[in-house]
């Protein structure tokens, strides 16, 4: 109920674009306003995020230029919209005008590619904040859905939050259109959702690893018996104001799209804007270590095994040299069924058993005498 | 605690040389310390937190626990703004009622967690500045620790340390209830008595250290049976 009343989604690209004050769509409310709005609120805003206007702040956190006085300070109204365009003047300020009293958690090693076998995602799991481990054990790979997995990088705080809005805005979808959105689809929809946060210190560097399928729903009552009907069923169930003259076109669309691809699908999102498909990224500040392992071993050919190591190296290299790396290694591999994890594994064990490989080469290397 | 020394804490003293002319801007945020423990077991789960409320070298209240209940399962730890604390843990209440209305039954104490992480996150330019760590028991009744970060990110841990003294506890944790960093060790799983017991070693040992935690400990125990509360004394200087 929370998450739902605190992001609603529904109306964000059928809203006419207003030139409302953007106080109203960012909900300026007091803590104790925000409890009594929210079972009764209709509000359209994705989030209702609380913007200190207080006149000792010399800049506003999200300085689109207009928050100063607002007319209604009560729930926000069923117009609401995302800012049209991007103001005249906008400081992409890197300060924070409130000056936060604590730092928050960045620093790791991420990284996905693609192969034959589908799409390979490893992790680190430390979580730092300024120097000191925050979390030993943290998750930067989360599920979004059977076949689609996230890497996280940057704030974590913002990386689960905006992960959990884009898993349930696919929910919708999937529920709307009775299929899945393919992985590209899903990196555009995550990309616009941050947009109007860019110049904030939002942080959010997301890889999206998917496997974009042929395969409809099974779970919805649309079966896959042959394009014509099932595409039918699902367009008058999601579309509004469609005429019957159109359908024949869109139909053809839809029976097009979902022939064309099917396959692995990897997408790098970062929250200032970019958005990149590709077929191998690192992201995070032990990305460059991991980069050079990657690209020595990874091409296409490779099989789950030799992937899953290839990774593993990567990370764990990384960690050795990055010091905001370290900790365990997680990897996720996503095929045609669907993702499945490996059993987290300690890189302290790693280092040890490289210590003792080490140790036997030195031996053979002095038993044979150099020649 | 180390960290939060170079966030320009209000109360603290200048430096003597000078670096010239200075502005100083009025920050909405205070730094009133305490330290906050949970440790989850099988079938029960500990809350603790210290009593002191201090300000810079002042210090406000020997008497100001940090440990809130808020179900009969569950109990929140909250240090750092205690404005904060306060303001939150009256959020927090009332959307516990508004669910106990409209859903006409307790929230458990992973609902409550996920909760709080929107909640804090709906702040996220302008944070509740408070480390939040629940303790409480899931629906299985096995011990269950949340902790979170300012911003709302947050996991479920086994035992975490939160607050002025955090970065020295938490090792410790680790080494004791985690058996970390110890070679050759038998896992004992942690009995209830035991747990007290090494949550009060703990937390003399920070009042030892951190001149932010003292005063008194209060130990939030929760079982099936329901929460049981305890106050030792700690050093008082």
């Amino acid at each position: 109920m929370a998450l739902q009343d605190l992001c609603n989604f529904q109306d964000f690209f059928l809203d006419s674009v207003t030139t409302k004050c953007s106080s109203e769509l960012f909900g300026k409310k007091t803590g104790c306003d925000y409890v009594t709005g929210l079972p009764f609120s209709n509000s359209t805003s994705l989030f209702n995020f609380y913007i200190p206007v207080a006149e000792y702040l010399a800049e506003n956190p999200i300085n689109f230029g207009q928050i100063s006085t607002i007319e209604s300070s009560s729930a926000v109204s069923s117009e609401d919209s995302f800012l049209p365009s991007l103001p005249t003047s906008f400081p992409l300020s890197s300060s924070e005008s409130v000056p936060l009293p604590f730092p928050m958690s960045h620093g790791t090693t991420t990284l996905a590619f693609m192969f034959q076998g589908g799409v390979l995602a490893a992790a680190d799991t430390r979580s730092s904040c300024s120097g000191l481990v925050a979390c030993p054990a943290s998750q930067k790979i989360l599920p979004i859905h059977s076949h689609l997995v996230g890497t996280t990088s940057g704030t974590s705080a913002d990386c689960a939050l905006w992960k959990r809005i884009l898993a349930r805005e696919l929910r919708l979808y999937q529920l709307r259109h009775g299929r899945r959105i393919s992985t590209g689809g899903a990196a555009k929809l995550l990309s616009h959702m941050l947009h109007p946060f860019k110049g904030t210190e939002l942080c959010v560097a997301a890889t999206l690893c998917g496997w974009d399928g042929g395969e409809v729903d099974g779970g919805a009552k649309i079966k896959m018996t042959g394009c014509g009907t099932s595409v039918d069923t699902s367009l008058e169930t999601a579309s509004l104001a469609k005429t019957q003259s159109s359908s024949p076109t869109i139909k053809e669309c839809f029976s097009r799209k979902r022939s064309s691809f099917s396959g692995p699908s990897l997408c790098y999102v970062c929250s200032d804007g970019t958005r990149l498909q590709g077929k191998l990224f690192s992201v995070g500040s032990g990305s460059p270590y991991a980069y050079s392992i990657l690209d020595q071993g990874v091409q296409w050919g490779l099989t789950v095994d030799e992937a899953t190591s290839i990774a593993r190296e990567a990370v764990y290299r990384a960690t050795h040299r990055d010091a905001y790396s370290g900790n365990c290694v997680d990897v996720y591999h996503i095929s045609s069924k669907g993702w499945t994890r490996r059993k987290r594994e300690d890189l302290k064990e790693e280092y040890y058993r490289e210590k003792e490989r080490q140790e036997r080469r030195r031996e053979r290397q002095d038993v044979t005498p150099p020649q | 605690m180390i960290s939060s020394h170079s966030f320009g804490d209000n109360g603290k003293m200048k430096d003597y040389h000078y670096t010239g002319p200075v502005e100083h801007r009025f920050s909405p945020y205070a730094f009133n310390g305490g330290t906050v423990l949970a440790v989850a077991g099988e079938d029960f789960a500990i809350v603790a937190s210290d009593t002191r409320l201090s300000e810079g070298y002042s210090i406000h209240s020997r008497d100001s626990p940090k440990c809130y209940k808020l179900t009969d399962t569950t109990v929140i730890g909250c240090s750092g703004f205690h404005g904060d604390c306060l303001t939150l843990t009256k959020i927090i209440d009332a959307r516990l009622k508004m669910y106990k209305h409209s859903n006409n039954k307790s929230m458990t104490s992973g609902a409550i967690a996920a909760m709080l992480s929107t909640i804090l996150y709906g702040r996220r330019f302008f944070p509740y500045y408070v480390y939040n760590i629940i303790g409480g028991l899931d629906e299985e009744g096995k011990g269950a620790v949340y902790s979170f970060d300012p911003v709302g990110s947050y996991q479920r841990d086994t035992y975490k340390a939160g607050g002025s003294a955090s970065a020295m506890l938490q090792p410790l944790l680790d080494n004791q209830i985690g058996f970390k960093n110890m070679e050759g060790v038998q896992h004992v799983p942690l009995t209830k008595d035991k747990a007290v017991q090494l949550v009060k070693d703990v937390f003399i040992s920070a009042a030892e250290r951190d001149v932010y935690t003292g005063d008194a400990l209060r130990i939030c125990v929760i079982t099936k049976e329901g929460i049981n509360e305890q106050t030792i004394a700690l050093r008082k200087d």
